[in-house]
C-alpha cells in the first residue's frame, strides 16, 4: 500500500499547496472562454464557407466561383496541415503585439481551424440530400432559396448536427495546442504547476480529468438535445 | 386548339455527349402527349427541358407564345404552372401529407394556409386518400406516395403535367392506382406530357405519341397509327420488344 501513499501524495503535491488548484481553475476558464469563442468563430467561418461552396454548384455568377476557389483552398490547406503549424503561423503573423488578449488569439487560432471542418460538415450534410428534393422544390416553382431553407436545410440539419457535436467534441481537446503559444490554458497551467513540483504526470493527469469531464459532459448534453430533436419530428 | 408549349430545334448536350439533337415540337392545349422509347434515349431529358431542370444547349422551349430559356424570365413562375411528377416520387419526407400538397400554394401566396387544407382535402378525396393527410411519406406504399406527388403538383393548378416515368418504381400491382388518376386527369382535359412504358396507358390516353430515339423523335402519330402501323425499323423492333 506503500504505492497507493507515494502517489496520493503526488496528488496531493499537485492540488492543494500554494492554491495550486486555482491555476488549473484559471487555466480550465481560458480553455472554456477559448472553445466557446472558437466555437462561434467556427460555425460563422463554416457557414460562410459552406453557403459559397455549395451556391457554386447551382450560380454561374464569376464572384462566386471565385469565392468557392478561395474556400476551396482554404478547406484544402486547413485539413491538411497540422493545427499546431497553423497556430505558429497564425499567432506569428497577426499577433506580434504583447498586449494581444489571450483568449481573442486561441479563438481566433482554433476558430479558422475549425471553420474549414464545419463547412464541410454542412457541405456533406446538404448534399446527402437527393437531388430529388431539390428538383421537386423547383418544380412546383418555389425559388431556389426557398427550396433550399424550406426543405433541405430541415433534412440536411438532422445530418449536421451529431457530426459538429463531434466538432466541437474534438475542439475543446484541439484548443490545448494552443498552449504552446503564450495562452495559459489549462494544458499550459497543468505543465505550469509540473515545473513547481518538479513532477509532470500528476497535474497532467489532472488536466486530462478536467478535459474528460468537459467532452463527456457536452456529448451527453448534444445527445439529450438530439432525442429532443428526433422526438419533435418524425422518420 | 391553341400550342401551350412549342420546343424549336432543341438540342442538349452533356458535355461531348448529344442527348436531344434537335427536336421541335408543339403540344396543344389539351392534349396528352405520350413519350416513349429506349433507355438512355433522352425522354427524361426533353422532358425536363419543357420546365427547364435541363437547360438546353440550343434552341428555344416557348410557353405560350414566349421564350422561357432566356435570361430575364422568371422560370419560377412558368414552372409553378407545370406540375411535374417524377420516377422517385421525391415527396418531402419530414412533412406530412398534407404539408406536401399545402407548402408551394402557400409559400408562393397563391393561397391562404386554410384554403390550401381545403384543397388538399378535396385532392385528398379525389386520389382516394382522404384519412392521409397527417400521415409521413415514410409510411405509405409506393402507389400512394406517387399519387400525392400528383395531387401535391395539381394543388398548384397547373396549365399542363409532366409526368416522368411515374409508374416504373412501383410494385406491379400498384401501378394501375396511379394509372386510373392520370387517366381521369387526362379526361378532366388536363394538357399532358407523358414519359412511360405502359403502353396500354399510351394507346388508350395518349392523342398522339412520340418515339425519341437517337436524339430526335423518329416517328409520331395517333396511338392507333403509331401501335398499328409503325413505320420506322427501330421502332417496329422496340415495340416487338415492350409489346
Ligand atoms: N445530368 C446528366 N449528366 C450527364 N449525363 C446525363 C445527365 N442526365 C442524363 N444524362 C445522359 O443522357 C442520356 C439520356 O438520359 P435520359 O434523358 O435520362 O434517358 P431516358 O429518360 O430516355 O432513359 C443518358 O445517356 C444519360 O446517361
Ligand atoms: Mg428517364
Amino acid at each position: 500500500m506503500n504505492w497507493l501513499s507515494t502517489v496520493g501524495e503526488a496528488f496531493y503535491n499537485a492540488w492543494v499547496p500554494e492554491k495550486r488548484y486555482l491555476a488549473y481553475l484559471s487555466g480550465l476558464r481560458m480553455t472554456l472562454l477559448i472553445s466557446f469563442f472558437a466555437v462561434l468563430i467556427g460555425i460563422l467561418i463554416g457557414v460562410l464557407i459552406a453557403v459559397v461552396r455549395v451556391s457554386s454548384r447551382h450560380s454561374k455568377s464569376p464572384v462566386i466561383k471565385v469565392l468557392n476557389q478561395v474556400a476551396r483552398l482554404y478547406v484544402t490547406v486547413i485539413r491538411g496541415t497540422p493545427m499546431i503549424v497553423q497556430i505558429l503561423i497564425i499567432y506569428n503573423l497577426i499577433f506580434t503585439s504583447p498586449s494581444t488578449n489571450p483568449v481573442i488569439v486561441g479563438a481566433v487560432c482554433c476558430g479558422i481551424n475549425s471553420g474549414a471542418y464545419v463547412a464541410e460538415i454542412i457541405r456533406a450534410g446538404i448534399e446527402s440530400i437527393p437531388i430529388g428534393q431539390m428538383e421537386a422544390g423547383r418544380s412546383l416553382g418555389l425559388s431556389y432559396h426557398t427550396t433550399m431553407s424550406t426543405i433541405i436545410l430541415p433534412q440536411a440539419i438532422r445530418n449536421i448536427l451529431p457530426a459538429l457535436g463531434n466538432e466541437f467534441i474534438s475542439l475543446i481537446k484541439e484548443t490545448s495546442v494552443i498552449s504552446i503559444i503564450a495562452v495559459n490554458d489549462l494544458t499550459k497551467m497543468a505543465g505550469y504547476v509540473g515545473s513547481r513540483t518538479w513532477d509532470v504526470i500528476p497535474p497532467y493527469v489532472i488536466a486530462a480529468l478536467f478535459y474528460l469531464a468537459m467532452t463527456l459532459g457536452l456529448s451527453k448534453a448534444l445527445g439529450t438535445v438530439e432525442k429532443r430533436m428526433a422526438k419533435g419530428q418524425r422518420k | 386548339m391553341s400550342t401551350l408549349i412549342e420546343t424549336r430545334n432543341l438540342k442538349k448536350a452533356f458535355g461531348d455527349h448529344v442527348v436531344l439533337n434537335g427536336i421541335s415540337q408543339h403540344i396543344e392545349k389539351g392534349e396528352k402527349v405520350v413519350i416513349i422509347g429506349p433507355s438512355g434515349s433522352g425522354k427524361s431529358t426533353f422532358l425536363r427541358c419543357l420546365n427547364l431542370l435541363e437547360e438546353p444547349t440550343s434552341g428555344d422551349v416557348i410557353f405560350e407564345g414566349k421564350k422561357i430559356n432566356a435570361p430575364k424570365v422568371n422560370i419560377d413562375a412558368i414552372r409553378q404552372r407545370m406540375g411535374m411528377v417524377f420516377q422517385q416520387f421525391n415527396l418531402f419526407p419530414m412533412k406530412t401529407v398534407r404539408q406536401n400538397i399545402t407548402l408551394a400554394p402557400v409559400k408562393l401566396k397563391k393561397m391562404t394556409q386554410d384554403e390550401a387544407d381545403v384543397k388538399a382535402e378535396e385532392l385528398l378525396k379525389r386520389i382516394g386518400l382522404p384519412d392521409k393527410a397527417d400521415a409521413y411519406p415514410g409510411e405509405l406504399s409506393g402507389g400512394q406516395q406517387q399519387r400525392i406527388a400528383i395531387a401535391r403538383a395539381l394543388a398548384m393548378n397547373p396549365d399542363m403535367m409532366l409526368f416522368d416515368e411515374p409508374t416504373s418504381a412501383l410494385d406491379p400491382e400498384m401501378v394501375g392506382e396511379v394509372l386510373a388518376i392520370m387517366k381521369e386527369l387526362a379526361e378532366d382535359g388536363m394538357t399532358m406530357a407523358v414519359v412511360t412504358h405502359e403502353m396500354g396507358f399510351a394507346r388508350e390516353v395518349g392523342s398522339r405519341v412520340l418515339f425519341i430515339d437517337q436524339g430526335i423523335v423518329a416517328e409520331e402519330n395517333t396511338p392507333d397509327e403509331f401501335f398499328g402501323d409503325p413505320q420506322n425499323p427501330r421502332l417496329k423492333d422496340f415495340l416487338s420488344k415492350v409489346l
